[in-house]
């Protein structure tokens, strides 16, 4: 494989709740080639989602190297991955969190706050977001006006806004009906296929997982 | 006796919020017992004055002073037992205005057995009797300055020049809670002999009359009676109760008392917004528990129950809390303001007022969450778990 | 500001009555405490206004007010002679005696009993305090029992309307103008004839004398000069710092008493801020951990609650001093506790009130909104994105 875009490497997450420490995560190696769509399974406490975080740079791990893009992320200090996050990764989570009083054009635009791109450039990418995930003409709607599928729509758009290396997502079709997941995973595959985006995604469901199109599984914190 | 407990336990889910609510409708208490404690101070003095007591000053001002042979006819009016005169002599101590408290020369020599509620030992009367220089001075002044018997206490002249000074020769305590004990007397007798010296023509002077009669119902007679005495004199009286002229001494001060007590209405007000706030943020959290409680059979009575029951909870504690807290606060503000206010006793009905309007905020703060409680319909209310 | 002030904003809005709750409580501590403050600052102008920095008072030495003083015959001889005295345009020295008294007047509103100061005032008088100017009827007449009153008196006490009559020192007096001075403290007074009050009182000496001085400038040369004279037990002061001193105690009291109680229950709304804060935090906490997760810092989150809890006290801040504006339209009529004597006084909102108050609203939105705010920014990521 040249050049992976995720390298893990001998990686461990053990966590410390009072005295008692609870591994979560044990010597994991995983490669991540650019353009790769690959899903992340197991039983729940299997560890998937925590793997997720470390990639993603929400969490350390408590030993090993992560590298993205070319950099050791584990290395990082807080502010610095805060950083790297806001330029190089796009969420989707389960319960979409997006913000309720903003609406989904208010929503996609928030990474981009971080940049230091114009009113009007901003403007442009949301729009250019929404249109890539068929939400434009409900852009000024809020969370509470739009439905379970249309709201984790405007999550993946706030995802894409700021044209990360990669896009992570924990049980995007989590809490939607079989229709809604169904296009999400549609929308997903496109994502990767057109747009050649880099997608890793967590998840338990079966249907989700197929259109991925690489399987890993976890169980009890180590790679099967 | 579980709906106790249900919301006991409620309260300790939000240990924070629940312990900020107590300690913000604590300290509004506590301000509220310290206003009410300073407004009760001067009526506390009032109630304590006895109703035998009369005040004969000069008709037009009570800055101008009486001929002192007017003491003798006084006594002649039927129905009087004893007359004492009194002027106010405003020394300063230490020539410092902070240290300011009331002093008054008083005659004849024992004319302080007019104010049986200034309680001296007898050995220290019969001290001060027989000392022209001497003065008798209140348990706290005296604590204050620390002074001892056999101190010699120096007073700037405010009124009458130069520094006066005075042998403390006896130390009164009141006879009941709340009676002043911040003044200082010494002998008529002395002042006037001074004054006789440096400006001739000033003495024989009395700033006013204190009469002791035999009957308090037949006060409003004898005060006609002493003033018909002098009513066509050079300088006619006008006498009223010692009650009466208290009173209007300190009618001055309306304006600064109806103030604090608007002060104290906006205090509850305050109390209310903060107790309200936690109870609305509290219900709002748990819709979905009361509405699981209804589909359960719960009647709205007894959700409304669990929501007034926590308020009036949090309130009962806060209030205990601040009522326990107004005696140290209403101490130090006491001690503050002895320049203005000689007592700050708080009264019980103080701390049953601040109570009733703790649980009546209590009451009322849980008002609007309970009409929201019982409006929201079981299917909104399911919606909101999950 | 990385985080939109809207976002703030809409929050804010979003939970309206908690809000709204928060923010009555800071409106009710800030109009106590710019009322406190402009009660003082009232009844300091009032007594500010009624000193001319060009005039010096005589009164007697340690005597606190002209209440308490009396200047002797021969002390008012050598006082008129003084070289520091300005001539007027007859070439007459510019000084004249005094006498204040107090007399017992009923107040028209309450019928309670207040204490009215009566100034018996000479011919150059009007001369020395030429912001005395009469409004109503005419002045009265030396050697006549007639007074003018200051229109405060005649509007809260009885008898001291023009046309009225009253009695004192055995003859009746008749009140046969008003008067006004610019809000000062002689608008609370009666004016008569010195040389009239006098027998009526039963004094026979001024209280205090009064005169314009030639050089201001070398005040307190001249000051020291006259109290080095043996034959004076006097004190001299300007006028104007002599008003000022005359409300230490009331101003004192009524800025003590009213703070105190203000701090004391600033905490009951500061605690109250705190709570609708902690509030919104455990609200939000998915939101922030999200936020967090999208790259924004610690701060950023500290700043927008920071923010909100500011908003809401800038907004209680300026109900609380607008509110406390329309003070200004009562007037208050009290004890001065210094000269015994009744004093009529506004509410006065001045700029730096007004300021103050402001800081001290905000300084309750950020006492308050501190440790919510730092609650919030130390939220871990991970945990509150799994909590449900």
């Amino acid at each position: 494989m040249n050049n992976p875009l995720v390298t893990v490497k001998s990686v461990s997450k053990i966590y410390r709740r009072d005295s008692l420490e609870i591994p979560v995560l044990n010597n994991i190696h995983l490669q991540v080639p650019e353009g790769e769509f690959l899903a992340l399974m197991g039983p729940s406490g299997s560890g998937k989602t925590t793997l997720l975080n470390l990639i993603a740079g929400l969490d350390r791990p408590s030993g090993g190297e992560i590298n993205v893009g070319g950099i050791r992320i584990d290395s990082l200090k807080e502010k610095e991955l805060a950083r790297w996050r806001a330029r190089n990764v796009g969420f989707v989570f389960q319960f979409y969190n997006l913000l309720p009083v903003l609406s989904a054009f208010e929503n996609v635009e928030l990474p981009l706050l971080l940049t230091g791109l114009s009113r009007k450039e901003r403007a442009d990418h949301v729009r250019f977001a929404l249109k890539v995930v068929g939400l434009e003409d409900r852009m000024h709607h809020l969370p509470r006006q739009l439905s379970g599928g249309q709201e984790q729509r405007v999550a993946i758009a706030r995802a894409l806004v700021t044209d990360p290396k990669i896009i992570l997502a924990d049980e995007p079709t989590g809490d939607l009906d079989k229709v809604s997941a169904e296009e999400i995973m549609t929308l997903l595959s496109r994502l990767n296929l057109e747009y050649k985006k880099t997608i890793v995604m967590v998840t338990h469901d079966p249907r989700a997982a197929e259109k991925a199109r690489v399987r890993r599984y976890l169980d009890k914190g180590e790679l099967v | 006796m579980w709906v106790l407990r249900l919301i006991a336990k409620n309260a300790a889910r939000h240990k924070l919020r629940t312990l900020l609510t107590v300690l913000g409708l604590a300290v509004a208490i506590v301000a509220f017992g310290v206003i009410t404690t300073a407004l009760n101070a001067w009526n506390t003095q009032i109630e304590l004055i006895p109703p035998d007591r009369l005040v004969t000053r000069h008709a037009v001002s009570y800055t101008f002073s009486l001929p002192i042979s007017y003491k003798d006819r006084i006594e002649q009016v039927p129905g009087v037992e004893r007359v004492a005169y009194a002027n106010w002599f405003g020394g300063l101590y230490q020539n410092d205005p902070k240290n300011f408290f009331a002093n008054y020369a008083i005659g004849p020599e024992n004319g302080i057995e007019l104010y049986p509620e200034f309680v001296v030992p007898e050995d220290q009367k019969r001290a001060y009797y027989e000392d022209r220089t001497g003065c008798i001075a209140g348990q706290k002044i005296v604590d204050k300055f620390g002074w001892k018997i056999g101190d010699v206490i120096r007073l700037t002249g405010q009124i009458y020049p130069g520094d006066w000074d005075f042998t403390l020769r006896g130390i009164y305590r009141g006879a009941e809670v709340g009676t002043d004990e911040t003044s200082l007397i010494f002998h008529w007798k002395y002042l006037d002999e001074r004054i006789g010296q440096m400006y001739p023509g000033w003495s024989g002077q009395a700033g006013w009359f204190v009469v002791k009669i035999a009957d308090p119902s037949a006060s409003a007679a004898v005060c006609a009676a002493i003033d018909d005495l002098f009513r066509n004199s050079s300088a006619q009286t006008l006498t009223e109760t010692e009650k009466a002229f208290t009173i209007g001494f300190i009618s001055g001060l309306d304006a600064i008392i109806v103030m604090l007590k608007v002060i104290s209405y906006l205090i509850l007000g305050v109390i209310f917004l903060v107790l309200a706030n936690t109870m609305l943020m509290s219900a709002r959290e748990r819709i979905n528990e009361y509405t699981l409680l209804k589909t359960l059979g719960f009647g709205s009575f007894r959700v409304a129950g669990l929501i007034v029951g926590e308020s009036l909870i949090i309130a009962a504690l806060g209030g205990t809390i601040g009522i326990l807290l107004t005696f140290p606060a209403a101490d130090a503000l006491g001690r503050a303001m002895s320049t203005f206010i000689t007592v700050m006793a708080v009264k019980s009905g103080t701390l049953i007022m601040a109570m009733v309007f703790a649980l009546l905020v209590g009451i009322l703060s849980a008002v609007v969450p309970t009409i929201r409680a019982l409006r929201i319909s079981i299917v909104e209310g399911l919606r909101h778990i999950g | 500001m990385k985080i939109p002030l809207k976002y703030s904003i809409r929050n804010l809005l979003a939970r309206r009555l908690t809000t709204a709750f928060t923010v009555f409580g800071i409106t009710l501590v800030v109009f106590v405490f710019a009322g406190v403050l402009m009660l003082s600052q009232g009844l300091k102008q009032t007594l500010v206004s009624s000193g001319s920095p060009e005039n010096a008072v005589v009164i007697r030495a340690g005597s606190g007010s002209e209440m308490q003083s009396f200047v002797s015959r021969e002390q008012a001889a050598v006082i008129r002679s003084l070289p520091d005295i300005a001539l007027d345009s007859d070439g007459q020295p510019l000084v004249t005696g005094e006498l204040v008294i107090i007399l017992n007047k009923d107040r028209r509103t309450t019928a309670k009993m207040a204490n009215v100061t009566v100034r018996g005032v000479g011919a150059r008088s009007f001369a020395l305090r030429p912001n005395v100017k009469i409004i109503e009827g005419r002045n009265f007449e030396p050697g006549k029992t007639e007074m003018i009153a200051g229109r405060k008196a005649a509007e809260f006490f009885k008898g001291c309307g023009p046309g009225e009559k009253f009695d004192f020192g055995n003859t009746q007096w008749t009140v046969v103008g008003l008067f006004q001075a610019e809000g000062s403290a002689f608008e609370t007074e009666l004016w008569g004839d010195v040389d009239m009050v006098m027998p009526a009182a039963g004094r026979q000496v001024y209280s205090s004398m009064l005169f314009r001085m030639k050089q201001p400038e070398t005040f307190e040369i001249m000051r020291d000069r006259i109290k080095a004279d043996p034959r004076m037990t006097v004190d001299v002061k300007r006028e104007k710092q002599y008003y000022a001193e005359q409300t230490q105690s009331t101003s004192t009291f009524i800025e003590a008493l009213g703070l105190t109680v203000t701090i004391i229950f600033s905490l009951g709304a500061i605690i109250g801020a705190m709570i609708t804060m902690y509030g919104a935090v455990a609200n939000r906490t998915r939101e922030i951990a999200t936020m967090r997760a999208l790259g924004f810092l610690r701060r950023n989150i500290l700043a927008v609650f920071l923010i909100e809890a500011i908003v809401i006290s800038a907004v209680g801040g300026i109900i609380g001093l607008a509110g406390a504006s329309f003070l200004q339209l009562m007037t208050i009529s009290t004890m001065n506790w210094d000269t015994f004597s009744e004093i009529t006084f506004n509410f006065r909102l001045s700029p730096g009130i007004a300021i103050g108050t402001m800081l001290f609203a905000l300084s309750m939105g950020i006492l308050g909104g501190f440790l919510p705010a730092v609650r919030a920014a130390r939220i871990k990521i991970v945990e509150a994105l799994r909590a449900e």
